[in-house]
C-alpha cells in the first residue's frame, strides 16, 4: 500500500494536443509524496498545460497520468480531483461577494439534517481553520476585502480543508511583498513537514532555491532536466531553461560610467501625497537610469503615477529638463516628455483584442494624421519600425496583442511609451511575469533608451530590475531612506527595502 | 485576555439577531418606503385604507414574481430580457388553444382550463430551456440573445391572434388570478410564498449558494466542482417558469389576454431589482432587498396616481424617482473593486 501511494503525481509519456498542435511531447514526471518540486521553464514551455492536465482542466491526448498512486478520475468528477490535487492560481479564485467562511467551504458547506447549509457550523469550522492558520480575519468578511496574502492563504487552506494533500502553487508570490513571501514560505515549510506535497511554479529562481528540494525544467513541451536542486546551480538551471548560455545583463559590470555632464532630466521636489508620500526629492539626469525601490504600498507606485499625470500630489513639483511639468493630466505630461509603462500590463496596459499595431500607437494617434483621422500608411510605417527595433515576435502588426507571449506584450508596452519620443521614461516593474530571455531583451531596450539620453526611472522591488540601474533610491513608508550606487549586495538592498537599515 | 482573542470573541458572537445579519444594504429602502407611505397618507385619505394597500400588493404581485426570476438570473451573472414577452406569450398560446371558436381568435381546439395551465407552464419551461441552451451551450451573450427572444416572442404573440384580445377563458384558468384566500387575493399569497421559498433557498440551499458563486467568479466555481452550466441552465428555466406563472396570474386578474400583455414590464423589473440591491454584475444582492424594491415601486405608482399628477407626467416622475432611489442606494453602500 505504501509503495502504491508513494507518489503524489506521476505522468508517463503524457502528450497533449490542442487542435493540430502538439504542445506536450511525451512528458514523464514523478513527484514523490512530501516532495517540494519546482517547475520552471520559459513562457510557452508547457508548464501551464502540464498543470492543466494535473488538475483535470482537460484530458491528456496520450500517455498515463496517476494521482496518489491511482489513475486520475474522469474529468467530470470534480470532487475526485479536488480530493487529490488543488491548485492556487495567479488569478483570484475566490468568490468576491461571498464571505471568507463560504469561500473556505465552497461547494462543500457543512449541512444539517435537512440538507440545508448549517451557517453556525460553517462559522465554527471556519474559526477553527483561521485559528490554525493564525489568520486574523472575520469569517463573515467578504472575500474581496482580503489582501492578496490573506486571499492566498484562504485558497491554500481551502485546498487542505477539501482533503487535498498535493498542492500546486502557480506563481504565488507575483503580487506579494517580501515579508509576505517569507511568511508564505514559513507556512509552506510547515506543511511540508506534515507530508503535504507541493509543485511550485515561479519565475523567481531564488525563491525556488529557498523552498524547493527538486526541480523539473521544461522547454518546448518536453522535460529537459529533473534533478535535486543541489545538483543544479542557478547558471545551469538557467541554461537548461533557455537551451543556451546567457549572461543576465543585469548582473554584469557597469557598461557605462555615470554621465559626466549631469544635465537635469527628471526632477521631483517636495512631493507629498496623503499618507503615501512625504516630501520626496529625486533627481534623474539625462542618460541616467535610477531605480526606485520599495515595498507595495511604500509610495513608489504613487510617485510613478504622479510623474505619469495619473495622480495629483498635495504638494511639490515635477520638472522635466528644467521645465515645470503640468501635474495631474496624462496627456499634458506625455506632451511634456514623459513615457510611462504601468505596472501589470493586463490590468493597466493591454487592449487585448486590438492589434499589436494599435497597441503600439495608442498614445500617438494625433500625430498620425489630420483632424483626428489616422493615416493607415503612416501608422503601419511606425509600427513596422517599432517591431523591428524592439525585436517583437509577431506575425505582423495586425496580430491581436492578446495572442503574443508575455514577453512580447511587455516589449510592446515599452514600445508604446517610447512611441511619443519621451525625454523621461518611467517603468513600473517592467519585466514582471516574463521569461528570462525576454527580460534580457527588455533590459537591452531600456539600456538603448538611456544611451539615447533619456532619464529612466525604474520603479520596482525586483532585484534583477534594480541591478540594471546606475543607482537606486529606496523608499519606505513614503520617505526616501537610502541611496545605493552600483555594486550593492542583495542583502543590503532587501534590508533597506524592508525598512531594516 | 489578549487583543486577538478579544477581537475574535467579538467576531465570533454566534447569536446575532436577524436584523443585524441583514446588512444595511438590504434595508436601505425601508426608510424610503416609510417616507413614501407618510406622503401617501397626506396625499389621499384613502391611501392607508386596507383595500388600497391590498390593491397595491395585488398589482405588484406579478411584477414581484418577475423580480424573483430576474434576481435569480442576475445573481447568476446573466440577464433575461425576454421574461416580459414570456408573460404575454405563455397565457396567449394557452388561451388560443382553449378557445374553441375560431371567429373569436381561437384555434378551434378547445382544450380545458387545466390543460391550459399546463400549457402556460410548459411554454415557460421551453422558452427558458432555449434561452439557457443558447447562452450556456452556444455561449451567446445573454443580453443580446434574450433581447432577440424578447422581440421574437412578442411578434409570435401578435401573430397567433392577429393582434386580437382573447376573452371568455375557462374559469379554472382564471382562478389563481382572481381568487381570494382568507380574504386576500391568491396572487399575493403566491408571490409572498415564492419570495419566502426562493429567499430561503438562496440563503440555505447549496444550489442557492452555488448561484452566488457562479455569478461572483464562474471560473472559481467550476474549479470548486460546482456544475456551472447545469445550474445556469436551470436558473434560466426557473426564471421563465416564474414569468409564465406571472402571466397566468395577470390573465386571471384581468380575465383576458391582450397581445401587449407584459410589455415594458422588464424596465420595472430591472429597476426594482437594482434599487433593491441586486447587482447587474452578478453574485451580489438578496431577495429581501429585491422585495423592498418592488414594494417601493408599487407604492410610488399608487401615490402618484392618487396625487392627481397629470397622467402624462406620471412616467416622468416615476423615472426621476427611480434614479433618485439608485443614487441613494449607491451612496449608502460600499463598492468593491470596480
Amino acid at each position: 500500500m505504501s509503495a502504491i501511494e508513494s507518489h503524489a503525481a506521476e505522468a508517463r509519456g503524457v502528450s497533449k494536443r490542442f487542435g493540430p498542435i502538439e504542445v506536450l511531447h511525451g512528458v514523464d514526471i514523478s513527484i514523490p509524496v512530501g516532495d517540494a518540486r519546482a517547475l520552471v521553464g520559459r513562457n510557452g514551455a508547457g508548464k501551464s498545460t502540464l498543470v492543466g492536465l494535473l488538475t483535470g482542466l482537460y484530458g491528456a491526448s496520450g500517455g498515463e497520468l496517476r494521482l496518489g498512486g491511482r489513475p486520475t478520475p474522469s474529468l467530470g468528477d470534480r470532487r475526485g480531483w479536488r480530493e487529490r490535487v488543488a491548485c492556487v492560481y495567479q488569478r483570484w479564485m475566490v468568490i468576491p461577494h461571498l464571505t471568507v467562511a463560504e469561500n473556505l467551504f465552497l461547494n462543500n458547506q457543512p449541512r444539517n439534517g435537512l440538507g440545508l447549509v448549517d451557517w453556525r457550523r460553517l462559522r465554527d469550522e471556519t474559526m477553527a481553520v483561521l485559528d490554525d492558520w493564525d489568520l486574523d480575519v472575520a469569517p463573515d468578511l467578504e472575500a474581496w476585502r482580503l489582501t492578496v496574502e490573506q486571499r492566498q492563504i484562504v485558497e491554500i487552506a481551502r485546498a487542505l480543508v477539501q482533503g487535498s494533500r498535493f498542492i500546486i502553487l502557480d506563481e504565488p508570490t507575483a503580487e506579494l511583498e517580501r515579508r509576505e513571501v517569507n511568511r508564505l514560505f514559513d507556512r509552506i515549510r510547515a506543511l511540508q513537514d506534515q507530508g503535504v506535497t507541493f509543485l511550485y511554479i515561479s519565475h523567481h529562481l531564488e525563491e525556488i532555491y529557498e523552498i524547493c528540494r527538486t526541480v523539473t525544467v521544461m522547454r518546448d513541451g518536453r522535460i529537459v532536466a529533473d534533478a535535486p536542486l543541489e545538483a543544479l546551480p542557478k547558471d545551469r538551471l538557467v541554461a537548461a531553461m533557455v537551451g543556451e548560455m546567457v549572461t543576465p545583463l543585469g548582473k554584469r559590470a557597469p557598461a557605462f560610467a555615470a554621465a559626466a555632464q549631469a544635465l537635469p532630466g527628471l526632477e521631483v521636489t517636495g512631493l507629498s501625497l496623503g499618507e503615501s508620500l512625504a516630501d520626496v526629492n529625486l533627481k534623474v539626469h539625462r542618460g541616467e537610469c535610477v531605480g526606485l525601490a520599495g515595498l507595495a504600498g511604500s509610495g513608489k507606485d504613487r510617485l510613478a503615477e504622479i510623474v505619469a499625470g495619473l495622480a495629483l500630489p498635495d504638494a511639490g513639483a515635477v520638472t522635466i529638463h528644467g521645465q515645470p511639468a503640468p501635474l495631474g493630466d496624462v496627456v499634458a505630461m506625455r506632451e511634456a516628455g514623459v513615457g510611462y509603462v504601468a505596472r501589470d500590463r493586463h490590468e493597466r496596459g493591454l487592449f487585448p483584442l486590438m492589434s499589436l499595431g494599435d497597441n503600439l500607437t495608442a498614445t500617438v494617434l494625433p500625430k498620425l494624421g489630420a483632424l483626428g483621422f489616422v493615416s493607415g500608411k503612416r501608422q503601419a510605417g511606425i509600427v513596422e519600425a517599432q517591431i523591428a527595433e524592439l525585436g517583437i515576435v509577431a506575425s505582423s502588426g495586425a496580430q491581436p496583442i492578446g495572442e503574443l507571449s508575455g514577453g512580447n506584450q511587455q516589449k510592446a508596452m515599452v514600445g508604446r511609451a517610447l512611441a511619443s519620443d519621451p525625454r523621461v521614461l518611467v517603468l513600473a516593474a517592467p519585466t514582471q511575469g516574463v521569461d528570462i530571455a525576454s527580460k534580457d531583451a527588455l533590459y537591452r531596450i531600456i539600456e538603448a533608451a538611456r544611451q539615447r539620453g533619456m532619464a529612466v526611472l525604474v520603479v520596482s522591488d525586483d532585484l534583477d530590475e534594480l541591478a540594471i540601474c546606475d543607482r537606486v533610491e529606496v523608499i519606505f513608508r513614503g520617505r526616501l531612506t537610502r541611496g545605493f550606487a552600483r555594486g550593492w549586495s542583495d542583502q543590503d538592498m532587501v534590508a533597506a527595502i524592508e525598512g531594516l537599515y | 485576555m489578549t487583543d486577538v482573542s478579544t477581537s475574535r470573541a467579538a467576531i465570533a458572537r454566534p447569536t446575532q439577531s436577524l436584523f443585524a445579519r441583514l446588512k444595511l444594504r438590504e434595508l436601505v429602502l425601508v426608510p424610503v418606503i416609510a417616507v413614501v407611505m407618510v406622503i401617501g397618507s397626506f396625499v389621499s385619505s384613502s391611501f392607508l385604507m386596507p383595500e388600497n394597500l391590498l390593491n397595491i400588493l395585488q398589482q405588484s404581485s406579478e411584477l414581484s414574481i418577475l423580480v424573483i426570476a430576474q434576481s435569480l438570473i442576475l445573481i447568476c451573472g446573466k440577464f433575461d430580457l425576454s421574461l416580459e414577452s414570456t408573460v404575454g406569450i405563455a397565457p396567449m398560446f394557452a388561451a388560443w388553444l382553449m378557445i374553441a371558436d375560431v371567429s373569436l381568435g381561437g384555434s378551434g381546439i378547445g382544450i380545458s382550463g387545466y390543460a391550459g395551465i399546463a400549457v402556460v407552464l410548459a411554454t415557460g419551461l421551453l422558452i427558458g430551456l432555449i434561452n439557457g441552451l443558447l447562452v450556456v451551450k452556444l455561449r451567446l451573450n445573454a443580453f443580446i440573445t434574450t433581447l432577440a427572444m424578447l422581440i421574437l416572442l412578442r411578434g409570435v404573440t401578435l401573430g397567433i391572434t392577429n393582434g386580437q384580445t382573447l376573452f371568455d377563458l375557462p374559469e379554472p384558468f382564471l382562478y389563481l388570478g382572481n381568487a381570494k384566500w382568507a380574504g386576500i387575493p391568491a396572487s399575493i399569497w403566491i408571490a409572498g410564498l415564492l419570495f419566502l421559498f426562493f429567499g430561503l433557498m438562496m440563503r440555505y440551499h447549496r444550489i442557492g449558494r452555488a448561484i452566488y458563486a457562479i455569478g461572483g467568479n464562474p471560473e472559481a466555481a467550476r474549479v470548486a466542482g460546482i456544475p456551472v452550466e447545469r445550474i445556469t441552465l436551470g436558473v434560466f428555466v426557473v426564471g421563465s417558469l416564474l414569468a409564465a406563472l406571472a402571466g397566468l396570474l395577470l390573465t386571471g386578474r384581468i380575465a383576458s389576454v391582450v397581445s401587449s400583455q407584459g410589455q415594458n414590464m422588464i424596465f420595472y423589473v430591472f429597476a426594482a431589482s437594482v434599487i433593491g440591491g441586486i447587482s447587474l454584475n452578478g453574485g451580489q444582492g438578496r431577495l429581501i432587498g429585491a422585495l423592498t424594491g418592488v414594494l417601493l415601486l408599487g407604492l410610488l405608482q399608487n401615490v402618484l396616481t392618487l396625487s392627481q399628477v397629470a397622467a402624462f407626467w406620471i412616467d416622468a416622475c416615476y423615472g426621476a424617482i427611480i434614479l433618485l432611489a439608485l443614487i441613494i442606494t449607491r451612496l449608502s453602500g460600499e463598492t468593491p473593486r470596480a
